[in-house]
Order: structure tokens, then C-alpha cells, then sequence
């Protein structure tokens, strides 16, 4: 099977490759700002409390 | 019972049981993945009937069954929300709506993709994809619902029962291809019966099938442990964890 006959499919290659690369797209989208907020979350309240030991002290 | 159900559902509990299911879900979601797509895309033989067309189901399906799946798993963290009043089973029902609202989006997505080659054309008025589309819109109701409260808790409770009363649809679009005349194809796989399709293609299935449930797990988990820890920053748990580390200084 060749490289070009497999992007083809037959003939359905638009509808399929469509079909896996939204889900691709949309699950990467969904997945990628919620690793970048807990990121940014743990800074925020280290920060914080590093602020907040040094007022007591 | 309540003590236990509330100590097992501590936050604190939350985020170290939500860590271990990220990371194992997460390895296993990439094997699944890998191993799925190789497949879905090289190892199936393409339909007698619908020729390649066919591995848009390796998306399809589990898509479907995820929209379904997560929308069972957000009713059921509601009741726990509304019954027990748990803050982390309402992070959780809050982090699924977007979830399971992309995953009938891609179900419906693909299911257009695959009914314009096969049937000829984009969209149909029947049962099954009508009742999906109804799935959508509660998923979007229920977010709706939760941004336009401002007191989280009742927020919450709100979106929950909108969230439980909407599970009567599941049933619907499960049945859908059997009560009513429908253009779309029945159940590939019952929990009853053998399955009727080529082996192969039933693999492709089962580990698309995982890897999407995996993906959800590590995904939903993600977005719920973020909430818990935004609202838990003055807890603490938090302080112990996060300030810990700094009583040397």
C-alpha cells in the first residue's frame, strides 16, 4: 500500500481524515489550559504563603 | 455513613486520589491511544459495505459513548452534590460539562462526516441524532446554569438538578434506533450478545473505547483538582502541602 493510496482511504480520505484530526484538534484544546492554570495556581498560593510566613515572622 | 462519605470525599483525599488517577490513566490513555490508532488506521480491514469510510466508527462510537458516559458520571456527582452537599463531587460535575459537551459535538461532527458519504447527507431529523443534539444542549444548559449563579454552592445545586432530571434523555438516545424508525445503524456491540463484526474491528473499538475513557478520567480529574485547590487555598491541607516547603527559610 502506497503512501498516496492510504491518505486516499478509498476514496472517503477527506471525511476520515477530518473526522480524526477534529478529534485530535478538540482533545488537545480541552487538555493543554488546565496543566497551564494549576501551574500558574501552585505559584499563586506559594507565593502567598511564602508572603504571609514572612509577615508573621 | 455521612462522617465516612464526607472523610473519603475530603479534598484533601481528592487531590491525592485524583494524582494517582491522573498519572495511571494518563500512561494509559498513551498506550491505549498508540495502540488504537495503529488499529484503527493500519490493522482493520475496511467494510464490505462502507469500505474505509468505516474507521470514522473508531471515533464516532467512542465519542458517542463518552457524551453518554460523561453525562451519567455528571448526574451522579450532582446527587452526591445535592444529597451530601460534597464540594469535590461538584468540582467534578462542573469539570465534566465541557467535557461531555465536546464529545457529543464530535459525535455529531464525525456522525455528519460519515452520514455524507454513506447516507448522502450531512444531517438527518431522527431519533438518534435529534436526541444527541438534545444532549448538547443540556450539556450547555447545565454550564449556562452554573456561570449565571454567582454563589457556587447553589450554583451547584442548581445545575445538579437540571443535570438529574436530564438523564431521562439517556435512555432515549440509547433506544433511540430500536423505538423509532431510524436511518442510523443499531448497536454495534451489546453487553448481551456476541459481537457480529470482524475481530480486528472490534479491537479498534475496545481500545478507542479506553483510550477516550482514559482521556476523560485524567481530563475531568485535571480540571476538578484545579478548582479544589483554588477553593481550598486558605485550608490547611493546602498550607501543608504548598507552604511546607518553606518553614526553613
Amino acid at each position: 500500500m502506497s503512501v498516496n493510496e492510504f491518505f486516499h482511504m478509498g476514496g472517503h480520505g477527506f471525511y476520515i481524515w477530518v473526522s480524526y484530526g477534529l478529534a485530535l484538534v478538540l482533545m488537545v484544546t480541552a487538555f493543554i489550559p488546565p496543566i497551564f492554570q494549576e501551574r500558574k495556581l501552585i505559584k499563586q498560593i506559594t507565593r502567598r504563603l511564602r508572603r504571609e510566613q514572612r509577615e508573621q515572622s | 455513613m455521612l462522617a465516612w462519605l464526607h472523610r473519603l470525599a475530603s479534598p484533601k483525599r481528592f487531590h491525592g486520589l485524583a494524582g494517582f488517577f491522573i498519572t495511571w490513566c494518563g500512561w494509559g490513555a498513551l498506550v491505549l491511544f498508540a495502540s488504537g490508532l495503529y488499529y484503527s488506521l493500519f490493522n482493520s480491514p475496511p467494510d464490505y459495505q462502507q469500505g474505509e469510510s468505516i474507521r470514522i466508527m473508531y471515533i464516532h462510537v467512542p465519542a458517542a459513548w463518552n457524551s453518554m458516559f460523561i453525562y451519567i458520571t455528571m448526574a451522579i456527582a450532582s446527587l452526591f452534590v445535592l444529597v451530601w452537599r460534597i464540594k469535590a463531587a461538584a468540582a467534578v460535575a462542573r469539570a465534566c460539562a465541557p467535557l461531555g459537551a465536546m464529545f457529543t459535538f464530535l459525535a455529531l461532527a464525525t456522525g455528519s462526516l460519515w452520514g455524507k458519504p454513506m447516507w448522502g447527507a450531512w444531517w438527518v431529523w431522527d431519533a438518534r441524532l435529534t436526541s444527541e443534539l438534545i444532549l448538547l444542549f443540556l450539556y450547555l444548559g447545565f454550564m449556562a446554569l452554573q456561570s449565571a449563579i454567582e454563589d457556587k454552592d447553589a450554583a451547584a445545586r442548581a445545575a445538579g438538578v437540571l443535570a438529574i432530571v436530564g438523564i431521562i434523555n439517556i435512555p432515549i438516545i440509547y433506544y433511540s434506533v430500536e423505538w423509532w424508525n431510524t436511518l442510523h445503524q443499531g448497536a454495534t456491540i451489546t453487553l448481551s450478545e456476541k459481537p457480529k463484526m470482524n475481530t480486528d474491528m472490534f479491537i479498534s473499538l475496545i481500545l478507542m473505547s479506553l483510550a477516550f475513557k482514559f482521556y476523560f478520567v485524567v481530563a475531568v480529574l485535571r480540571k476538578a483538582r484545579n478548582e479544589m485547590l483554588e477553593r481550598e487555598q486558605n485550608s490547611q491541607w493546602v498550607k501543608e502541602m504548598l507552604g511546607g516547603s518553606d518553614e526553613r527559610k
